[in-house]
């Protein structure tokens, strides 16, 4: 029921993209579609005039309510090649923090024509309450709501991966860490299953993984030796800080030992497995310098297909929303 | 269906309604004469009475007013989701007579005066009678007694903390001590504080899909254990309100069976929905006690139809749309649920799990006995405080159809199969449909 739901908020009533709010109700060909696109942009940047005009004339707000320097700057570039007009709107200076609801305040930027929101926020579901109830005419992308998804971080890694490994089918893919606190991981973890991966593991602590996570789509393990065995790609999370003050681990040096990606424990994994992490990372937290910068390393790759895929993302649902509106047009 | 348009007290007949009334086992077809407020006779008329008003109820239903242990209210402090005339109106319109109001208004119900305000604003403009549940605490803060004894001698029917944490179980056992030397009972939402910190959605597969913070099941069963525990050392009547978990309703049975006097009230909501209707971020979904699980649902069920649930209440919560109109974890939970209470109520009845005997029981005898009242139900002499219903009746929840301020409810748009056609309170006719 919820795919559904998912789905028909998504999807105009052809089928495209016109939001980008999450992994769940896109089928294996849109997520497809996507990667063959971002393919399609990869080579942008390497010309001289790194600019398409598929955005020219549209107005993208970047509404990041939470703060975040990478992907608001990769999403700002993707914009920018695309040839939109791009505003970036610092909310904890503006409205919000005056009093003005979340609703008033978009129905604002809505009514100055903005076609899109990048969407970043604190709340689990906030994109989905603005792309249902509040601005249904402005596309909108999720950008990281809450624990809940984080789908062109996802979609950047299926990229990753794809650009790496070929393919998807017969992989194994462990997912290392903070599960329970993680939007990157719940969309990845639906990417990888919906693109046909062999296995998508989690290997935390119990502390760090949600009630009835296997509901997912995951296998759970609880040591690397046994998470990495026949492992072709290991993507690490990051581990906040603030997690040892809150009684969900010990010690960062009791988690590193058992959870950290040394050059020992990836030694657990498939010889030519990748080695991944969404960032930013901490050296020694949960990553071991030598690893992140080692030859199966391909965190930096990531950064850099970051922008491809969110080029992808904003051209298709643009034209999906466009799409749409010009249906809605004709009916008239 | 009627004849006159007063609504002033008026010798009063309710016609050829079916008849059913827990409070003296009876469920047959009987007219009802009322004079002065007062049941003067069942059957035929007493020689020259005179209806100046006459109800016809054939095919329809006619019980006691129901009771209902939750309603908020909105008065004092929350005037922009609701307000003693409009929700008391939409009260009548569910059958409700009597309800009780818990004590986390603004300002809380902690002091004589604020009992005072909320009873007389009842009595200019209410519609049924109002019950408030007093403070267990000073200012709900779960640190001091409240003035339990004044509180009481006001008006209070019961006390409670609402969902406000008590800071200790030795605050908590002193509270009990001091209540019970009053003879008074304690409602409980019973709540861990620490487990559901920060929580707003049922710790299970859909909080996990969506990644909202989560309250467990244990938030709930922990402090049912504590209470009754306690309760049982410090002999206080304790009654846990709107219970959401099948253990709850298990450690409770216990209870009873050891011959504690322990009750407990669902919300009707609880007995119909699940976590799942959550999904996809449904902030009408988002109440407290959250949605659990579909076994949950079950447990529940089997412990109104056993008894050991005496009571099905509304819990109504009325809000303005802001308050649901956020991102899901910032809105305000709670439904608006007393005009859907009965027909949700037959839907239980539809579906086997109880028969409409008992399902009257449940919101009739079932809470006034959590009350401790001495009420003789439909009898002559008693006061006429009843409820005429057509079981069948069909209509549609929509923002039109609901009298209450309050709109939230996740019900809306569905068809339901039951509707109120006549509430009378103290022998005048409250509403008509």
């Amino acid at each position: 029921m919820s795919t559904t739901a998912d789905r028909q908020l998504q999807l105009n009533s052809q089928g495209q993209l016109r939001h980008f709010l999450n992994i769940n109700g896109l089928d294996r060909a849109l997520l497809t579609e996507i990667l063959d696109t971002a393919d399609s942009f990869a080579s942008v940047g390497e010309q001289a005039v790194k600019k398409v005009p598929l955005l020219r004339g549209k107005v993208v707000a970047n509404l990041f309510f939470e703060a975040s320097t990478r992907t608001r700057t990769t999403f700002e570039l993707a914009a920018k090649r695309l040839s939109a007009d791009v505003l970036n709107i610092n909310i904890s200076t503006s409205a919000t923090s005056k009093g003005e609801s979340l609703k008033d305040m978009l129905q604002n930027l809505e009514a100055m024509a903005c076609d899109m929101f990048v969407v970043r926020h604190s709340q689990s579901g906030a994109p989905h309450f603005i792309a249902e109830h509040v601005c249904p005419g402005v596309a909108i992308i999720n950008a990281g709501d809450g624990r809940h998804a984080h789908p062109t971080q996802a979609m950047l890694d299926m990229y990753t991966i794809r650009r790496h490994k070929g393919q998807f089918e017969g992989l194994n893919v462990a997912i290392v860490g903070d599960v329970l606190h993680s939007r990157v991981a719940r969309s990845e973890i639906k990417a990888l299953n919906t693109l046909g991966v062999n296995e998508v593991r989690v290997v935390a602590p119990k502390t760090l993984l949600p009630t009835n996570v296997e509901s997912l789509g995951v296998k759970v393990f609880h040591t690397m030796r046994e998470g990495l065995a026949d492992a072709d790609v290991v993507i690490m999370l990051r581990l906040q800080r603030e997690r040892m003050q809150t009684a969900l681990l010990p010690s960062e040096k009791e988690f590193y030992q058992r959870y950290g990606l040394s050059r020992e424990s990836l030694q657990f994994a498939k010889p030519d497995a990748l080695v991944m992490h969404p960032g930013p990372i901490n050296r020694g937290v949960e990553i071991e310098s030598e690893v992140a910068d080692g030859a199966q390393s391909v965190i930096l790759n990531q950064v850099n297909y970051g922008i491809a895929v969110r080029m992808a993302v904003l051209s298709m649902a643009m034209s999906g929303q466009v799409a749409e509106k010009n249906i809605l047009q004709a009916k008239r | 269906m009627r004849k006159g348009m007063k609504t002033a007290q008026v010798n009063m007949s309710i016609l050829g309604g079916r008849l059913i009334d827990p409070f003296n086992n009876r469920d047959e077809v009987v007219d009802i004469h009322v004079a002065n407020g007062t049941i003067v006779a069942l059957g035929a008329a007493p020689a020259g009475f005179e209806a100046e008003q006459v109800l016809s109820a054939q095919r329809s239903v006619v019980c006691p007013g129901f009771t209902d242990l939750s309603a908020r209210l909105g008065e004092p402090g929350f005037e922009q989701k609701g307000t003693i005339t409009s929700e008391t109106t939409a009260a009548v319109k569910g059958g409700v007579t009597h309800l009780c109001c818990p004590p986390d208004t603004f300002p809380v119900v902690d002091s004589q005066a604020v009992v005072r305000l909320i009873l007389d604003h009842t009595a200019q403009f209410g519609r049924c009678l109002v019950s408030p549940i007093g403070a267990l605490t000073k200012g709900l803060a779960g640190e001091q007694l409240s003035e339990m004894a004044s509180l009481k001698e006001a008006g209070c029917v019961a006390l409670s903390n609402a969902w406000q944490p008590v800071k200790s179980n030795q605050v908590l056992r002193r509270c009990m001590e001091y209540a019970a030397t009053f003879d008074l009972t304690l409602f409980v939402n019973a709540h861990d504080a620490s487990l559901a910190e920060g929580g707003c959605a049922h710790e299970g597969t859909v909080a996990t899909r969506l990644g909202l913070p989560s309250i467990p099941e244990t938030a709930e069963t922990i402090a049912v254990v504590s209470h009754i525990l306690l309760a049982e050392q410090t002999g206080i009547r304790l009654h846990f309100s709107q219970i959401s978990s099948r253990t709850s309703a298990k450690l409770i049975a216990e209870a009873q069976q050891r011959g504690l006097a322990v009750t407990a009230d669902v919300a009707i909501h609880q007995l119909l929905l699940s976590e799942e209707d959550i999904d996809h971020y449904n902030s009408l979904g988002h109440c407290m006690p959250p949605l659990r699980t579909k076994a949950d649902q079950q447990g529940l069920r089997e412990a109104v139809s056993a008894g050991v649930v005496q009571a099905i209440c509304s819990d109504h919560r009325p809000h303005e749309k802001a308050a649901k109109s956020k991102p899901f974890a910032e809105t305000e939970p709670g439904i608006s649920g007393l005009e859907t209470l009965l027909p949700l109520s037959l839907r239980l009845v539809d579906e086997g799990l109880l028969d409409l005997f008992t399902m009257v029981q449940r919101l009739t005898t079932g809470p006034v006995g959590v009350l401790g009242l001495a009420r003789k139900g439909l009898a002559v002499g008693e006061k006429a405080d009843l409820t005429v219903f057509d079981p069948e009746k069909r209509w549609q929840v929509s923002e039109e159809t609901l009298i209450s301020s309050g709109k939230n409810t996740p019900f809306l748009g569905e068809f339901m199969k039951g509707a109120v056609l006549a509430t009378v309170r103290n022998g005048t006719l409250v509403y008509e449909d």
